[in-house]
């Protein structure tokens, strides 16, 4: 199997990056190609259709659905205000008139001389789209949004939970393997790096501080449980409002961050950055990231680009028990199956770990990183 | 076209992996010669899926030694080692078909509609109908929320009463939805209801979506007739929803047949397989995302899919929704709760890991029981007879109060339960899938186990569109892997109490004995061996023939064996015990070896 194992998260100091910023329904765009736009400027804005309210107005009448068009005082796209007469009867005595009033404001969409349903749609919702990251628009897509070029740090995540946020990066532990154990004021407004592992208790030190998001290398699944208040089946993520957007870069339980994410995460301390927790393993993967644009020139590559294959040398991350989490170096590749402890026969590599260990892994079980 | 068919090459693109098989006429018979697999590559960096299709083909052709690709060309046709004369694929991946079906009343239409969409090889996302519960902005709502591919509405027999469903056509308009990929393109919508309602349906929906009429797919209460709108459901698949997935349209143009979605395919094979051999057939397919189960039961034949119960992508589903000590009771071992739901957690994030380690591969194959049984489960519910049917009745039929919609699926007349899917087809040992089949099915009386060896249904459901004899050929002699025979008394009792006394006539001589219960007993009986069995049930145990009734067959063996299970239906599990129950039942399968 050419590929057999992960390609690897994107962790990188300089990188182009491009993002795509659409409408979910065609609309207006803001911005012009070639102009700067900052991370909270409207891009692109749309309106979304009202909500509907249904009105069975013949029940209510007594009529049948092909007399209503004698009893409706509005039609077909009239406009209409909460408490305004919609339809009524003429009986010869007023006194026995019946009238129905729209219970909402907005317009009449349509009038049913089958089912004698009138539905009646509110104003409709606007929509705004932001920049989400500082930047240049490098194309518009007409009536539907923008995609914005911008250069820096691109890291990648494993698993988020909450939507888009900025913020300065603050740095709350000295080294990948270190455990964060308090929050406090100075992280308001600000994204923490906390290490090797987000608590519970962590997260509500951070949003009492009123940070805007947290980072760190795993969190517990009993805890991610508890701070979304259910269990989470399906890893598709992005719309919880926990106050917060948590990102995570290996993996579930206590693991250290990957040298290389911790070190572009502290050299652009202090920085503004845009972070994202949504995640979707499913169905066109999306991982969580973290964009720090920055002006500082460097050997840049396009995010997006081709991997190359696994090579005796690549550093990796094991990413399955024995040997979860630990980083080694490909030592061999060997072409034939062999068998593992658990009885299947499979592709494997050697790996040499920093302190010199030699173990087999199956090939599915490592993650590359790139350097 | 079929017999000018040497040299086939099929892939199935999944949702996490890429299979690719190779076909070969050999001696004048068509066998399964060499396979590939490699990642499916629909998801970034790639988003492309002819990547995992040409690493899968590459795969094959350093192991076969013919040259199929040219550059990023598939070469056609076949000339000596050179080339094949068709591809052909399935695919499911980037989340397969979703659709959203409506029908005006719920047990009726409503579930018409779903086995229709089913059937075609769709996940249903909901079903919409008159009498649901939900008022009428929620199901607006839920509409213009869910975003499916495309939309099924059906309603109303011939002749019938049109109000209902129209009204249900103006909650789709009024909803205004929106397709999952595209947004520039209008949701496509099939109506297969009540013809007569056609004219005001297309006044409806006609300018809002992109609306085809198929025919009523119940235009009579007593007769579904889903055929028709499957047809169009599979159209509009292949120009809607594959045109749209990354790399799908050159794959499109690579293929030599449509591309099926894999279930549809699988559903296929397994309903030529059963007519061919008069039998009834339950078939289930566990993937990383979703568990698809098939049966054929009298040649009336359901799908039903599970769509978030799966061994990678939805493995924290299983766990949600069978809770923690249903997974356990499989296991003989005590793990950390917290350290389990961790170790769970990760395989979802990092779904194509594999078990290293044997108390990983067990508590995984634990997971797969609960996910097969919470799928079959699903499966009862939906296989069943039309409701809303008014049935003559006799006489006798007064003392037998059988209610229309009674399940289709009768364990006592099944006669072969086949797995496929990563954790049944590449257990490491076959005695591992034969476990994991019985434990979740739970069969009854005799039933014959077989595992797709390396999930090659939905290819050969392909080809037999292409190529029936060339589908069946290889179907029987490469594509099944018999386990055995499973010999399993229903009733239920004390343990150690005798339920069964047998004597089977095994090559290896006449075997006697007593199965008790809780006790599951496996006797050798090789692949190509058929056997005599008498069976005794104790009182109020049943093999087939009725309470205490004895019972003769021939069972056919394979490379697990004949497993006698006394466990009891359901199957008895020990409150206090049940480590040491577990361990037994371990061993007398050798599931992990010493």
């Amino acid at each position: 199997m050419a590929h057999a194992y992960t390609p690897g998260l994107r962790v990188t100091r300089h990188a182009v990056i491009q993002k795509e910023r659409r409408l979910p329904l065609k609309g207006e765009v803001v911005v012009e190609r070639g102009v700067e736009v900052r991370r909270d400027q409207v891009v692109a804005r749309t309106e979304l259709p009202g909500d509907v309210a249904t009105m069975n107005i013949v029940n209510r009448l007594g009529i049948s659905p092909q007399e209503l068009a004698g009893y409706m005082l509005k039609k077909e796209g009239d406009q209409v205000v909460e408490g305004e007469p919609l339809a009524e009867t003429r009986p010869l005595i007023k006194w026995f008139k019946t009238t129905i009033e729209s219970p909402v404001s907005g317009t009449v969409e349509s009038i049913s001389p089958v089912t004698g349903q009138v539905i009646l749609r509110k104003a409709p919702k606007p929509v705004e789209v932001l920049a989400y990251v500082d930047g240049v628009v490098d194309e518009v897509i007409a009536e539907e949004g923008v995609r914005i070029e911008t250069r820096g740090a691109y890291i990648q995540g494993i698993f988020g939970v909450g939507g888009e946020c900025w913020g300065a990066l603050h740095l709350a532990v000295e080294d990948a393997n270190a455990e964060t154990k308090t929050i406090g004021a100075e992280a308001a407004g600000k994204i923490v790096v906390v290490g090797s592992l987000i608590t519970l208790e962590i997260v509500e030190q951070a949003r009492q501080a009123g940070a805007v998001g947290l980072i760190g290398g795993g969190i517990r699944d009993q805890d991610l449980r508890d701070l979304l208040g259910y269990d989470l089946g399906v890893a598709i993520t992005g719309a919880e409002e926990i106050g917060l957007t948590v990102i995570v870069t290996e993996g579930f339980g206590r693991i250290a961050m990957a040298g290389k994410t911790f070190d572009i995460l502290r050299a652009c301390s202090g920085m503004e950055a845009s972070i994202s927790g949504a995640t979707q393993i499913r169905a066109g993967v999306l991982r969580p990231e973290i964009i720090v644009p920055s002006a500082t020139a460097g050997d840049e590559e396009h995010v997006g680009g081709d991997s190359e294959g696994l090579q005796v040398g690549n550093v990796l991350r094991v990413i399955r028990m024995p040997y979860f989490g630990q980083i080694g170096r490909v030592s061999g590749l060997p072409a034939e199956l062999q068998e593992v402890e658990s009885g299947a026969m499979v592709r494997v590599l050697e790996v040499e770990f920093d302190g010199g260990e030699q173990v087999v892994v199956p090939r599915a079980n490592v993650e590359l990183i790139e350097e | 076209m079929g017999s000018d068919l040497n040299v086939v090459i099929a892939t199935d693109c999944g949702s996490t992996t890429t299979k690719a098989i190779l076909i070969e006429k050999k001696d004048g018979q068509y066998r399964q010669t060499f396979r590939g697999e490699a990642p499916t590559t629909v998801e970034a960096p790639f988003e492309d899926v002819t990547r995992g299709v040409l690493n899968a083909i590459q795969e094959i052709e350093e192991l076969s030694g013919r040259k199929i690709l040219d550059g990023e060309r598939i070469i056609t046709p076949a000339e000596g080692d050179v080339g094949v004369d068709i591809y052909i694929s399935t695919s499911s991946a980037g989340g397969g078909l979703q659709m959203m079906v409506g029908g005006v009343v719920q047990a009726m239409t409503g579930e018409s509609a779903q086995r229709c969409a089913l059937g075609a090889g769709a996940i249903v996302m909901d079903t919409l109908a008159a009498n649901d519960g939900r008022l009428p902005h929620e199901k607006i709502e839920r509409i213009r929320q869910l975003r499916p591919d495309m939309l099924l509405l059906a309603g109303g027999t011939d002749g019938g009463t049109i109000s209902h469903v129209v009204e249900l056509a103006e909650y789709i308009a009024a909803a205004d939805p929106k397709p999952r990929f595209g947004s520039g393109f209008m949701l496509p919508v099939i109506f297969a209801g009540n013809q007569d309602a056609c004219k005001e349906v297309v006044k409806v929906l006609g300018e809002k979506t992109d609306l085809t009429v198929a025919e009523n797919i119940r235009p009579v209460l007593e007769e579904e007739n889903l055929a028709p709108a499957r047809h169009v459901i599979h159209d509009l698949f292949l120009e809607h929803v594959m045109a749209q997935a990354p790399g799908y349209r050159k794959l499109m143009g690579w293929t030599g047949a449509p591309i099926m979605p894999t279930p549809a395919a699988v559903g296929e094979i397994m309903q030529t397989i059963a007519r061919q051999q008069g039998i009834n057939v339950v078939g289930v397919d566990i993937g990383g995302a979703t568990t698809d189960v098939f049966s054929v039961f009298g040649e009336i034949f359901n799908r039903t899919v599970s769509a978030n119960l799966g061994m990678s992508y939805s493995i924290s589903n299983v766990l949600a929704e069978a809770g923690l000590d249903n997974i356990m009771r499989w296991v003989a071992f005590d793990i950390e709760e917290a350290d389990l739901r961790d170790r769970i957690k990760n395989k979802m994030i990092r779904p194509t890991t594999i078990p290293q380690l044997l108390q990983e591969l067990q508590v995984e194959q634990a997971i797969a029981r609960e996910a097969l049984r919470l799928a079959f489960v699903q499966h009862r519910q939906l296989a069943v007879g039309l409701k809303g049917v008014q049935s003559e009745r006799t006489l006798a039929d007064v003392f037998e109060q059988e209610a229309t919609g009674e399940s289709l699926i009768r364990m006592m007349e099944l006669d072969l339960l086949v797995g496929s899917g990563g954790v049944l087809s590449h257990a490491p040992r076959r005695e591992q899938s034969c476990a994991m089949l019985i434990d979740s099915f739970q069969p009854e009386g005799i039933t014959r186990l077989a595992v797709d060896s390396i999930f090659m249904m939905p290819h050969l459901g392909v080809l037999s569109t292409v190529d029936e004899q060339a589908a069946t050929e290889v179907f029987e002699r490469d594509c099944l892997i018999y386990l055995g025979t499973c010999v399993a008394p229903v009733g239920s009792g004390k343990v150690g109490e005798v339920c069964v006394q047998y004597t089977v006539d095994l090559p290896s001589g006449r075997q006697v004995g007593e199965l008790r219960v809780g006790e599951l007993v496996l006797l050798p009986l090789a692949d190509d061996e058929v056997v005599e069995i008498e069976l005794e049930p104790a009182r109020r145990w049943d093999m087939g023939a009725g309470p205490g009734q004895a019972l003769s067959a021939r069972v056919c063996g394979g490379v697990v064996g004949l497993v006698l299970d006394g466990r009891g239906r359901p199957i008895q599990i020990a409150e206090d015990d049940h480590l040491d129950q577990v361990s037994a039942w371990q061993g007398a399968l050798n599931l992990y070896g010493e």
